[in-house]
């Protein structure tokens, strides 16, 4: 492929790839990202190919693999365009069938499709489905589109056509001034104005300037910059392009986690694309301007999400976070001005430079503009991941979107934002998600986690979960995250094992204090929300433990005994095999018993028994 | 065949002490863990203090100074895998295999690991078993594929 030499260049480039995509008929889309593979997409993709040799239909019927659409409770998916036919849970055993009816137009496969769980009925194409009906999918709706491995998918759907625009006619302050004006803010949790941390870049004194994307995606429950990044790098190095031209960059790099191997490898192949096609190296496009981006891996190392930390680690040190006093966008990677944002913003660039700030700003709240993307997890019928407009309901997220709860339990929580945001109660559910409205209400946006949690999560053991998450990930240079957190932990431990005493719940408040006024990080200062939360909203779980010595939910091992019930009991023997600590015993066909010296209250037996006879109380 | 590698490795990337966390990393994948030897080439070679190669070795989880198993058995303890149970599967793993997290058994088949968070929430809880991802794991289900990786011999407990 020979560099691009001008805008026209790409234009025509544009027109080619547009035409071919327009030409091609039936197409066979499977998504294939990380959570795909893991429900066995790759071996539905293997046994498409030879089926598509087999029918000799390689020519005229075309397969896309793409990254993932969101819906990865319901996959492996096939979707069939056009008609928008979707097929979920495919098994490899499927896959003959579905190229034959392909084939005869209009054939549809009644099992293969999508059943609502609410209205139990069958549901025929993905634009029916609740799941997605609900959403407003500005950034995800490109997944489907292109091949993450092909830069002529990308290009086909105008694709760097925003870096065209920048670069043909835009002055460097115009962009800076449309991405303000946006009202975009940052997606990785801050929620600091994007436009102005690109002025202060632009204006701050030095020669050499950094730009990096933030793709170290630390908060347990999130994912939303693995998909994005898997499924669609192109959009988010053109993002970073442009980024690059509007603060005077000339380097950039994107910091990914070891933990995300796909992400890593088409991350990687796209920039070596661009650099074929002289989207980026020396004179992009033919002009002036010269910009090069490379990538660094993360070692497993959640503080490495905090920007000087991040850098630290950049620069080949231990990721210990830095005194802020003065901010990276003067000081950062090397000591030089520096822009760092994470994967969601970078991707948002381009269509707020393309369709205009207005249209962007036009949707959101307020504060808080455009669209963002949800990892809705945890205890409820559809998960996966939602792109809604800022200050849609958690109301409409978790029952409209998420089908609301898994089980037939109660719905009690949604945590949101990691190990630094809260739990919010279904009384708050009405709430607008945005950044101010969840940080007013205790908790915050973070990347965008949302974990849902049924009656059966007891809200103490999440602040433990958390403060023990925290307690792991500190890197331990200043003292109040070090010992505060440890201490916190120490004390919460205490409850949940029932050496709790009432007096500890206001040391909590005065060590929850002192570490978010003087911890060196936003890890350290926002350590404390989890336990500010539960505490918050369901002190009467904190209660139940300090005083009654019970666990309402069933959860915390101290304060449950396991027990078998004679009149339930069948003697089938699953719960003795199962005990991995050989606490079971009881012969055949009688009555098993658990002995309670042995027993870890591990809760497996409980999920083994069939005929739930196994109680914890 | 060592020599091998650390020099593919280290192409490129020779007196850049930038690179400590790149290199370590590939050399990590490549072998499994970081031994002595291949630190100390490393500390050499990108001009970066023994000392402070091993405080960057320390640092990061990914890194491990001993030699790891034939097999790693990889829980997710993220949030989303925490509520729907990663601990009971953590209870099993150490039960079965009695090892604790981050250790490997003593007849060097299973390294046990904990991470926090692997990005596949929807799917919990997930367990990476020697890099195959597999969602919705109950403790049958991992007691299962850690017999079936094990020594093909099948523990069973029968009746009393």
């Amino acid at each position: 492929m020979p560099k691009l030499k001008s805008y026209s260049d790409l234009e025509a480039l544009h027109k080619r790839f547009l035409e071919d995509k327009k030409s091609s008929g039936l197409t066979l889309i499977i998504p294939d990202g990380t959570c795909c593979r893991a429900s066995g997409s790759t071996e539905v993709i293997a046994e498409l190919k030879k089926e598509l040799a087999i029918q000799g239909r390689k020519e005229d019927i075309r397969m896309r693999t793409t990254g993932c659409h969101g819906f990865c409770e319901q996959e492996p998916i096939i979707l069939i365009e056009p008609g928008n036919i979707f097929y979920c849970r495919v098994t490899p055993e499927d896959v003959k069938d579905i190229v034959s009816s392909a084939i005869k137009n209009g054939a549809v496969i009644d099992r293969l499709l999508y059943t609502d769980p609410v209205s139990g009925k069958k549901v025929m194409t993905e634009a029916e489905i609740p799941f997605y009906r609900a959403q407003d999918r500005q950034l995800l709706a490109f997944n489907k589109l292109v091949d993450p491995r092909s830069i002529k998918d990308y290009i086909a759907i105008g694709g760097y056509g925003a870096l065209t625009k920048t670069l043909s006619g835009i002055k460097h302050d115009r962009v800076i001034d449309e991405i303000r004006v946006s009202g975009l803010r940052g997606r990785g949790g801050g929620g600091f104005p994007t436009g102005r941390k690109w002025t202060e870049c632009a204006e701050a004194p030095g020669e050499e300037k950094y730009i990096i994307c933030n793709a170290d995606e630390g908060d347990p429950g999130a994912y939303m910059d693995r998909c994005l990044l898997e499924a669609n790098p192109h959009l988010v190095i053109e993002g970073m392009i442009i980024g690059a031209y509007a603060v005077g960059a000339h380097k950039g790099y994107i910091y990914v986690r070891r933990e995300y191997p796909l992400a890593v490898v088409y991350a990687r192949l796209a920039i070596q694309q661009c650099r074929e096609y002289g989207l980026l190296g020396e004179n992009i496009l033919g002009t002036s301007f010269s910009f090069d981006i490379d990538i660094g891996r993360g070692g497993g190392a959640f503080v490495c999400g905090e920007s000087t930390a991040l850098m630290a680690s950049l620069e080949g040190k231990a990721g210990e976070p830095r005194a802020k006093d003065t901010h990276t966008v003067k000081e950062g990677l090397w000591n030089n001005p520096t822009v760092l944002n994470n994967v969601e913003t970078w991707a948002n660039v381009p269509l707020i430079i393309m369709d205009g700030a207005k249209r962007f700003a036009s949707k959101g709240t307020k504060g808080s503009k455009g669209t963002k993307i949800f990892a809705l997890t945890g205890q409820v019928k559809n998960t996966g991941l939602v792109e809604v407009a800022m200050g849609t309901s958690l109301n409409s997220l978790v029952f409209d979107i998420g089908g609301g709860a898994k089980n037939g339990r109660a719905i009690k929580a949604v945590q949101t934002g990691g190990p630094s945001g809260g739990c919010l109660p279904v009384s708050k559910f009405n709430l607008p998600v945005d950044f101010d409205a969840l940080f007013d209400a205790g908790s915050m946006m973070g990347s965008g986690g949302m974990v849902v949690m049924d009656e059966r999560t007891c809200m103490v053991d999440v602040a433990r979960y958390f403060l023990n998450f925290l307690q792991d990930e500190s890197c331990g240079k200043c003292v109040p995250c070090r010992l505060g957190i440890d201490r916190m932990l120490e004390i919460v431990t205490d409850i949940t094992e029932g050496r709790g005493r009432p007096d500890q719940i206001n040391l909590l408040y005065e060590l929850a204090e002192t570490i978010s006024e003087t911890a060196l990080c936003g890890l350290g200062k926002t350590a404390p929300n989890p336990v500010l939360s539960t505490l918050r909203y369901f002190s009467e779980e904190y209660v139940a433990h300090v005083e009654k010595k019970s666990c309402p939910a069933g959860v915390c091992k101290a304060l449950i005994t396991y027990s078998i019930n004679a009149d339930k009991c069948n003697g089938c023997g699953v719960c003795l095999r199962s005990c991995p600590h050989d606490a079971i015993t009881g012969r055949k066909k009688k009555t098993h018993v658990i002995n309670a010296q042995l027993c870890r209250r591990c809760g497996i037996c409980i999920g083994e028994c069939n005929f739930e006879a196994i109680t914890a109380i | 065949m060592f020599t091998a590698t650390i020099d593919t490795i280290l192409e490129g990337r020779r007196s850049q002490p930038h690179q400590l966390v790149e290199v370590l990393i590939d050399l990590q994948d490549a072998y499994g863990y970081l031994s002595e030897e291949a630190l100390q080439t490393v500390a050499k070679e990108l001009g970066v203090s023994l000392i402070n190669v091993y405080s960057v070795a320390h640092f990061y989880k990914a890194f491990s100074l001993e030699p790891r198993g034939k097999n790693m058995i990889t829980i997710c303890t993220g949030t989303a895998c925490h509520v729907r149970g990663s601990d009971l599967l953590i209870d099993q793993a150490k039960g079965q295999l009695k090892v604790e997290p981050g250790k490997t058994t003593e007849d060097g088949l299973f390294t046990l690991e904990c991470v926090n968070c692997v990005g596949a929430c929807a799917l919990g809880p997930v367990v990476i078993h020697n890099e195959k991802y597999n969602h919705h794991v109950s403790p049958g289900k991992l007691r299962k594929m850690i017999d079936k990786t094990g020594d093909g011999k099948k523990k069973e407990k029968e009746h009393a």
